[in-house]
């Protein structure tokens, strides 16, 4: 069977799943559809959250992230999973307790102020839409592809899809969708990489073939990785090339970040009980770990293998590079696709792939009769859509990564839509504009408002307004330098007060966006920026990137000096603190709306 | 129901036990995985130099035992304390 029809039968078996597991789970109240109802078991709700959290980003980008980056790309691996150890010990639990839908209503209620809630919502809802346009953007280039129709009908397919299940079935269709979805992305995921680990070290467990010797010889595999990257004027491959500053606030950023987010905390208000709240992070990272161990070994893989197809024999010597017209054929199918480029710039028609930029290798490259890298485009995206290709795999595994990939980047976008529809139904329309509003009509105006949610999100993903890529730092920031302060301070501060949070909010907001802003142009208009975007310019070498941690620490700073000098909050939101801290009696206050 | 002495001695043990794991946390990460990764980077285990492993992978794991840990810790705190839900 050739690879398109095998796609298109793995691809459309997956989604008959999907469509028919939300036809099973439909929601038919509003705590269904906010929170599943309450009654997820904490192992299947981890399994969800992991597929809520790994976007297309996840299990598209980052291996080839870690490939091109080497060590630097720790900072992700530790960033986005450290998270859940903060969520876990910090947040989870109580937010579980406190028993409501979304994160703006807990910091309205605690901080017994509606202008606390609108920044909360208004945090929230731009995190969610940055992050959203990046998922509708993958789900329409990856439909593109399989189904060889343009870009725009790709997006339709994808917003049709994520409208059925998601629009349908609320958070109890989305858990349930997810819990496949899992599935079929780990199992793609992990599929491939066990069969490139063996054939590299003969060793089947990638976690364990990333630390073993190359097959038949006794150097090991990162060694070997080194040693050929080096020999062409790369950085070694396990070498740190960042400021150690930058990689420690960079790594706690997205840690606080990720336990920020409000899609991702939403996750833990779905489970029956507090102690399941603690438990349920904890699945989720055993999921999240399973495809972020694998990562690495996929990226040292496929970078060894990509140096090896092209540097077929010793630097520098008359046939030691591969030539051009014997090109395989995966390399030919991503010429098409432009992401992968090459241009004979000596002329000798073999292809040359070395660190052009290297001073030390420039005089080498010059007595070999090299004029320039020859590889100049070879984007990071591609890596794990080609990695089957490169290592000679069965059709079967290639189709699956497809189906893997569209499964990675709908359920997050399904989970994001929700955490969006919900902030405007439920904080805005009954917690702001009609308080008295029916369930009935609550629930329609959630329904409503998500269909709007995938229509805007699908325009902007057909439309993306160019700063796509810079905004993932923008969401990051304002989750880690607002939302995350706030919650924990509820929570483990008794005495902090409305005035003192509001203060912390902006100014960890207003203070990270400012330095984002300052080094990225005012709202991402290109020419506005005060000063070029380079570590020489940096506040102590702090990319915007990895501000959000500064943001949260002045915002912890200045909430707590702003408490101390305005009145403590009244005694009934002192016992609501109190209550929070122990679990008993959750279950009432679940039972309360 | 549990009295408000014993509800405070309940959320002491409870803010220990986060500052210690939270402690690991830090140093599987930020000590072993950033700062230190030179100085352990010496040290091989198998294919993978110390540091490097602890920050693609060692600090990953360390992190799924520890909030099971935490888990299970608070399960014993909430029964020891008489605070777990019915």
């Amino acid at each position: 069977m050739d690879l398109k029809t095998l796609t298109f039968l793995v691809v459309g078996a997956t989604f008959a799943l999907y469509i028919g597991i939300a036809i099973w789970a439909r929601a038919g109240t509003t705590k269904e559809f906010y929170v599943a109802g309450t009654g997820v078991h904490p192992v299947a709700n981890g399994m969800a959250t992991a597929a809520d959290w790994m976007s297309a980003a996840s299990f598209i980008s980052m291996a080839g992230l870690i490939a091109f980056m080497g060590y630097d790309a720790s900072v992700y691996l530790m960033g986005w999973t450290g998270g859940y150890v903060l969520l876990a010990l910090l947040l989870a639990p109580y937010l579980r307790k406190f028993g409501k839908f979304t994160v703006s209503e807990f910091i309205g209620e605690r901080y017994y102020s509606k202008a606390a809630r609108m920044v909360a919502v208004l945090c929230l809802i731009v995190a969610s839409v940055t992050y959203v346009i990046g998922q509708m953007k993958g789900v329409g280039v990856a439909f593109s592809r399989f189904l060889e129709v343009d870009f725009h009908t790709g997006v339709f397919v994808g917003m049709a899809i994520v409208f059925v299940y998601a629009v349908m079935g609320g958070m109890k269709g989305i858990t349930y969708t997810q819990i496949a979805q899992y599935c079929v992305l780990i199992f793609a995921y992990t599929v491939p990489a066990i069969f490139i680990s063996l054939n590299l070290t003969g060793n089947p467990i990638p976690q364990l073939g990333l630390g073993s010797d190359m097959v038949g010889t006794s150097v090991s595999l990162l060694d070997k990785l080194d040693m050929i990257v080096n020999d062409l004027g790369f950085a070694a491959y396990t070498a740190q090339k960042k400021s150690t500053l930058d990689m420690f606030l960079l790594t706690l950023s997205l840690m606080i970040g990720t336990a920020g987010l409000p899609h991702v905390i939403m996750r833990f208000f779905t489970v029956p009980k507090v102690a399941d709240a603690r438990s349920s992070a904890g699945w989720a990272l055993v999921f999240i770990a399973i495809l972020y161990t694998t990562a690495p070994a996929v990226g040292a893989m496929a970078r060894l293998n990509l140096m090896e197809t092209i540097q077929t024999g010793p630097v520098g010597s008359a046939d030691g590079n591969l030539v051009y017209a014997d090109r395989p054929e995966w390399f030919k199918n991503w010429e098409t696709t432009g992401l992968l480029k090459f241009e004979d710039k000596n002329g000798d028609g073999r292809i040359q792939y070395y660190d052009d930029k290297s001073a030390t290798f420039a005089d080498k490259a010059a007595s070999f009769g090299w004029k320039g890298n020859e590889m100049v485009t070879v984007d990071r995206d591609i890596m794990v859509l080609a990695n089957p290709e490169i290592a000679n795999l069965p059709n079967w595994v290639i189709a699956l990564v497809a189906a893997g990939g569209l499964a990675a980047a709908l359920s997050t976008a399904a989970g994001l839509l929700l955490a969006i529809s919900t902030a405007i139904s439920h904080d805005v329309i009954k917690g702001m504009i009609s308080p008295g509003i029916s369930e009935q009509k609550e629930l329609l105006a959630s329904r409503l408002a998500m269909a709007g949610a995938i229509v805007v999100a699908g325009y902007l993903g057909m439309n993306p307004p160019g700063f796509a890529a810079q905004v993932v730092a923008l969401a990051f920031g304002l989750a880690a330098s607002s939302i995350f302060p706030a919650l924990m301070m509820g929570i483990f501060n008794k005495n902090m007060d409305n005035i003192g949070a509001i203060v912390g909010m902006l100014v960890g907001l207003l203070s990270t966006l400012i330095y984002i802003f300052w080094f990225k142009g005012w709202f991402f208009i290109p020419g506005t920026e005060m000063a070029a975007n380079t570590a020489d310019n940096w506040f102590l070498g702090i990319s915007p990137e990895s501000f959000g941690a500064v943001g949260a620490m002045l915002n912890f700073a200045s909430a707590y000096v702003v408490s101390k000098i305005t009145p403590p909050p009244p005694e009934h939101i002192q016992h609501l603190v109190e209550d929070i801290r122990v679990p008993m009696g959750a279950a009432k206050a679940a039972a309360h709306h | 129901m549990s009295q408000p002495t014993q509800r405070q001695a309940y959320w002491t043990a409870n803010l220990k036990l986060v500052a210690g794991c939270l402690a690991v946390w830090f140093v599987v990460s930020y000590l072993f995985g950033i700062i230190l990764v030179d100085q352990l980077n010496v040290i091989k285990i198998g294919g993978y130099r110390l540091g490097f492993w602890f920050a693609q992978q060692g600090s990953m794991y360390i992190f799924v035992v520890l909030i099971f840990f935490y888990a299970y810790r608070m399960r014993k705190l909430d029964q020891k304390f008489n605070v777990e839900e019915d």
